[in-house]
């Protein structure tokens, strides 16, 4: 059965035809696009205006996300910014110590079973003055139920009195960095770090693989791509044991899941060889909707948390270098390997350091291996300078920097981590495509909020929390940050040959939007609703989901 | 097991001896070496993955996903992204284990897995041995990419091997000891081959040590112990310190003294490392110390 969508205008991202107001469907594929008589040669077909006021683009492509973020909307949302949940509902962003306080001790009243613990997401300290919750703050909710705050970073965690006595750290004589102490020698109640953090965050409701998306959570994350616009989204750090597929295979295998997922196989744990033969194996259990055999590696830390890896002059508040989370030798044997078996390999890179020695990695791999078309790509990338993207460009890599970075801690970036300079350069999109690499944006959701939109605008305006613009010069126009968000996308997944523009051939898959964000004022991009989604010829209205 | 009991245990804390160094230096060799040579001891080995492992078949008893089963009650575990878990499991194994070795990634900082363990119930840390290729660390350290991380591994360690040393000429070897020993300050260097390093030194291992009779005792390859009688009351801090000073190339000790107030005190030397404690209840005044000799230095 062929379908005929008639729209206001569809923005197809094919050079030769770039807008078409219609396009036409069968089972799940692209018949074509452009005007009705073009399309109605192809046979008995049903016209559906549905979409008539709308405008089309191809489906958004979400390069790296984590799906743990439709686990972690069943906790209580701390965020600073408004931000929607699997629902639609709207949270609005709390912007006050008092707020968060506030907010969980709502949450607690909710919770019927005494021994439930509280746990919390998404806060910041950093946009109210960097003013601390405590051990003593949270203990005001509840001193029987351990509750524990998760901090945006994902790396720092705020819990009570009852939450550290279950964790065993309710005690005197600690000395660790990661466990500030207060006035009595205890600990405040802050944990920063995965490794002081676990201890007690398997007790306030974050389980030991809390990174890990379970069933509903899997569900709800694909509720929030419908929002988003998005069809196809990477999960960029999977484990993927034999359940966590078997898993994966059967919820994206529902009649009604709305969205194609490519999870990446994350070096944790195994040795370079086991990782590939893990990933080689995993391909072949690839489907429609659970695209396999990719691999991620990270290489440091972040910037903000002063672990990223930076070369000379290092950081602009003086503190020591970061941290390998990969060891250079082992990064090339992985690198090697996964040549040799046509496996791509996605390189978590924060600091200039880390993008030097994978950029100087892969060169030599590729001597040995040379490999046409191998689209290794480095993610966050963020503070690449000139001379990494040229030499970047010429060895065929691909990049997906974070534009989101720079409205949520571009601020923070200018005064503390890297200064001005730098800062203006970070996430240098505008230097990334004249340099013609393939480039994507990205979320790094539940981090930021995944919506492409959003992330669009970020790389267009360059606009900072407090309002600054960091960086013109590396700002993008409208219609590269809309192309970066489809086909950009689709390119460093190596799947810009079935998705990421509308054209004959393509999987139907479709962001349907309320205005033409070509027209808007560029400032309003972000603010353009999405109705729905098309995947796979299947329509997923967010009203209805 | 319910989470409540995840960190707690009531039984004398487990051993832990952290084994650092770069890739190749030889961290794997010295595992294996001390699994041949266990003594008796219930070692569990935590490693980040098995693959990098290869054990002697014969040792092996039993294998599963997480966990070699070896022979002699002895275990190695991997412990992929939870070391905390792992650890934990192994406070609750039965047997329970002596000692666990933890062999570190080869560009962890070993001060923060020690940071780690210390905040954990049930367990003390003994000692970090940082592996170094004699041969290849001043290359390594000049490594645009690694040259913090490996100041970094040598700074936290207590005893720095220096494996490989049969590969490196006689001036050579004295200059990369001098070389790693500013940087490595609280560290005692000690030289091995094919990281045969003994037991007692790699590890703490002194109940057999300290129940022997007194006077000079040769291990293997190069080091000798000897028993200190002791009755006097001391303090336990200026003691040790002084048997550091009086024993230039003392690699460990332990043993029991009565502080100035009286109290039996456990004195233990890690490298320059000195760890004073409360003394568990029966015990009998005395120390034993582990030297390098001249013979082992060159």
């Amino acid at each position: 059965m062929i379908k005929i969508y008639s729209a206001r205008k569809i923005l197809t991202m094919k050079s030769s035809q770039p807008t078409a107001n219609y396009v036409a469907v069968r089972d799940g594929l692209i018949l074509g696009a452009g005007d009705l008589d073009s399309l109605t040669g192809w046979g008995e077909y049903e016209l559906d205006d549905q979409f008539s006021d709308k405008v089309i683009m191809p489906g958004f492509v979400e390069g790296h996300a984590h799906t743990m973020e439709g686990t972690l909307w069943r906790h209580t949302y701390c965020g600073y910014f408004d931000r929607m949940d699997p629902d639609g509902k709207i949270w609005p962003g709390i912007k006050t110590k008092e707020g968060v306080l506030e907010r969980l001790k709502q949450a607690e009243q909710e919770i019927t079973d005494p021994d439930a613990p509280l746990p919390g997401w998404q806060l910041d300290p950093i946009y109210f003055d960097n003013e601390r919750i405590t051990r003593k703050d949270l203990d005001q909710i509840s001193t029987s139920r351990p509750i524990g705050v998760l901090h945006a970073s994902g790396h720092i965690m705020n819990v009570n009195s009852k939450a550290l006595e279950l964790g065993g750290l309710l005690k005197t004589g600690l000395n660790h960095p990661g466990i500030p102490l207060d006035a009595e020698g205890l600990p405040d109640g802050e944990l920063r770090g995965p490794d002081v953090m676990t201890p007690v965050a398997v007790h306030v409701g974050f389980g030991r693989d809390f990174l890990d998306c379970d069933e509903r959570g899997l569900r709800d994350f694909a509720k929030l791509c419908v929002r988003a616009g998005v069809t196809t989204v990477t999960d960029l750090a999977a484990r993927l044991q034999d359940e966590a597929v078997e898993m994966l295979l059967r919820i994206t295998g529902e009649k009604n899941f709305p969205a194609c997922v490519v999870p990446l196989r994350f070096f944790h744990g195994l040795t370079p060889k086991e990782l590939v033969e893990h990933a080689e194996e995993l391909l072949s259990r690839s489907t429609e909707r659970l695209r396999l055999g990719r691999i991620k590696i990270v290489s440091d830390g972040s910037i903000q948390g002063f672990t990223a890896r930076l070369r000379a002059p290092g950081y602009y508040n003086g503190a020591p270098n970061g941290l390998w989370y990969v060891a250079p030798d082992q990064l090339r044997e992985i690198y090697a390997l996964a040549l040799d078996k046509g496996l791509q390999v996605h390189t978590h890179t924060n600091g200039d350091e880390a993008t030097q020695l994978a950029i100087e990695t892969l060169e030599g791999c590729l001597r040995v291996t040379p490999s046409p078309d191998h689209r290794f790509t480095l993610q966050h990338c963020q503070l690449a300078d000139e001379a990494q993207f040229r030499k970047m460009s010429k060895l065929g890599m691909c990049v997906n920097l974070f534009a989101n970075h720079t409205f949520y801690w571009g601020d923070e970036h200018y005064n503390l981590t890297v200064g001005p300079e730098r800062a203006a350069g970070m996430n240098a999109c505008a230097t990334a495509l004249g340099n013609n690499i393939p480039t994507a944006i990205h979320s790094d959701a539940p981090i930021t909020p995944l919506a492409p939109l959003f992330t669009a605008w970020c790389a267009v305006n360059r606009i900072t929390a407090s309002g600054r613009v960091q960086g013109e010069n590396e700002k993008i126009s409208v219609d590269d940050a809309l192309r970066i968000i489809t086909l950009g996308a689709a390119y460093t997944l190596h799947m810009d040959d079935e998705i990421g523009s509308i054209e004959t051939g393509k999987r139907a898959d479709f962001a349907i939007l309320e205005e033409d964000p070509t027209e808007v004022d560029p400032a309003a991009l972000k603010d353009i609703p999405v109705w729905g989604t098309v995947q796979g010829g299947r329509v997923f209205p967010a009203s209805g989901i | 097991m319910s989470q409540s009991e995840t960190y707690q245990n009531p039984e004398a804390p487990l051993p832990v001896t952290i084994i650092g160094g770069y890739l190749g230096a030889g961290k794997t060799t010295l595992i294996n070496h001390l699994l041949r040579n266990a003594d008796g001891k219930k070692l569990a080995i935590l490693v980040n993955e098995f693959g990098e492992l290869p054990i002697d078949a014969d040792l092996i008893e039993a294998q599963d996903d997480k966990l070699i089963s070896l022979s002699g009650g002895c275990v190695c575990c991997s412990f992929g992204n939870d070391l905390m878990a792992a650890m934990t499991d192994l406070q609750t194994m039965e047997p329970r284990p002596d000692h666990i070795v933890l062999e570190a990634s080869g560009v962890a900082i070993p001060s923060m897995i020690a940071g780690s363990i210390s905040i954990m119930n049930g367990y003390r840390l003994d000692g970090t041995l940082v592996m170094v290729d004699a041969l290849n660390i001043r290359n390594l350290s000049k490594d645009t990419y690694l040259s913090d991380t490996v100041a970094r591994q040598l700074t936290d360690s207590d005893i720095v091997i220096l494996n490989k040393a049969d590969l490196v000429e006689g001036e050579e070897l004295t200059a990369v000891g001098e070389w790693a020993g500013q940087i490595s300050e609280n560290a005692k260097l000690l030289p091995a081959t094919n990281a045969k390093v003994p037991l007692n030194v790699a590890l703490q291992n002194f109940d057999r040590l300290l129940s022997a009779q007194g006077g000079h005792h040769h291990l293997l390859d190069g080091y000798v112990t000897q028993s200190i009688e002791l009755t006097d009351q001391v303090d336990p801090q200026d003691f040790a310190e002084s048997l550091l000073v009086e024993n230039a190339d003392l690699v460990r000790a332990k043993g029991f003294v009565y502080d100035l107030d009286g109290a039996m005190k456990t004195v233990q030397i890690v490298g320059n490392r000195i760890d004073v404690s409360p003394a568990p209840a029966g015990v009998k005044p005395g120390m034993v110390i582990i030297c390098l000799t001249k013979t082992g230095m060159a």
